[in-house]
């Protein structure tokens, strides 16, 4: 009460469980990061905007999914360890319920001919939007010579040399570090704007 | 009953793909279905139908690597493998997230983002490629997958829509019209 610079008291576990909840249960057809933004910086503020923007760039250089990154960021920094370990649950929850009814009732079920044609559509229909995904993650990637090569190179080892994922990256990470490196003194722009 | 060295080894693989899934979890779809198919007898045919399952989900489509745990170790595997692929990233993620507060920002970060991006791009290609090898099969198929990104490129429909309308499109064409493309 008398500590004016915490306008908004730090939300309970509880709540900290439901948002995710809520987010992991409305967020149909990816895009997960920005029902994130739109819930945990305007609808809630419980995050502002450079924070928010913060746990996305920690997220997206570490390994794993951004939106369970951005939901165990979010979680520690409002409740610690338990905070986040709410969120991350909440998050995928409603996700791992759906896959195992799902999954379950397709793997006992043994005549399923309109479910296999819907999957195969369903599979058709995917690889189209995992193409648009990649093209506009990837696009900026796409017009810098460096970045390129490293693109197409991954690739290569990847799916034409398959070489396993952990050798990939053994060889890909060195090098693109390398070419990437922070410039010293005269600090000059790179690849994004 | 599963073996205990299954369970072991399920929760290794995974484990070590949630470490290795730089840029999110289309970086290693490639490898996911290598691994579960010279490992443990699953086919690609069999991954790409519970990678559908995935793709219809709420929430982070790769929730389906669960469907995988379950067929090969019932309700443990699931579990197992859901522990597996989400922990360790997140443990992860969440320490650095820590020890990044008393640093701040460096330019290192920025040089680590720049560098994985491009690598992650590549990844996600072989994603696709391996997704689409078995995902298109046909000149139907070619057809919905193009309408497909068509649809998520120049459209604001939400994508789950054109996953399901195109779906279901395609496989109403292949029910009344078996012989057809």
């Amino acid at each position: 009460m008398n500590e004016p610079a915490e306008p908004i008291p730090p939300p309970s576990l509880w709540d900290i469980f439901l948002e995710f909840l809520l987010i992991g249960a409305i967020s149909f057809g990816g895009g997960i990061v920005a029902y994130q933004k739109i819930l945990l910086t305007e609808k809630r503020r419980w995050l502002n905007d450079d924070e928010f923007m913060a746990c996305l760039a920690i997220s997206q250089t570490m390994p794993g999914l951004n939106a369970v990154n951005i939901a165990v960021l979010t979680g520690d920094r409002l409740r610690g360890v338990l905070g986040a370990l709410a969120a991350a649950i909440g998050l995928l929850l409603p996700g791992v319920t759906f896959v195992l009814v799902a999954g379950i009732l397709y793997l006992k079920n043994t005549d399923h001919h309109l479910a296999n044609l819907l999957l195969a559509g369903v599979a058709a229909a995917a690889t189209g939007l995992l193409s648009a995904i990649t093209y506009r993650l990837g696009h900026r990637q796409f017009n810098h010579f460096k970045s390129l090569l490293i693109v197409f190179a991954s690739f290569y080892l990847m799916s034409i040399m398959k070489l396993s994922l952990p050798m990939v990256l053994l060889i890909m990470v060195p090098i693109s570090l390398l070419l990437f490196r922070p410039k010293a003194p005269k600090a000059s722009k790179v690849s994004k704007a | 009953m599963v073996s205990l060295s299954v369970l072991i080894h399920l929760a290794l693989t995974f484990g070590l793909l949630s470490l290795l899934a730089v840029g999110g979890g289309t970086a290693v779809l490639a490898e996911m279905q290598e691994v579960l198919h010279q490992q443990f007898q699953i086919t690609p045919d069999r991954f790409l139908e519970v990678y559908s399952v995935g793709q219809l989900a709420p929430g982070p489509n790769m929730t389906m690597v669960t469907i995988f745990g379950f067929q090969l170790a019932g309700i443990q595997g699931a579990l197992l493998v859901g522990l597996a692929f989400f922990l360790p990233s997140s443990v992860l993620c969440f320490w650095i997230g820590r020890l990044w507060n008393y640093i701040g920002e460096t330019p290192w970060r920025r040089a680590v983002q720049n560098a994985l991006e491009p690598i992650s791009i590549g990844l996600m290609c072989s994603g696709v490629y391996a997704v689409g090898k078995s995902a298109l099969d046909g000149p139907l198929t070619i057809a919905l997958a193009m309408t497909a990104f068509m649809g998520v490129m120049y459209t604001r429909i939400n994508p789950v829509y054109v996953i399901l309308g195109i779906g279901g499109l395609g496989a109403a064409i292949k029910y009344w019209q078996p012989g057809l493309l």
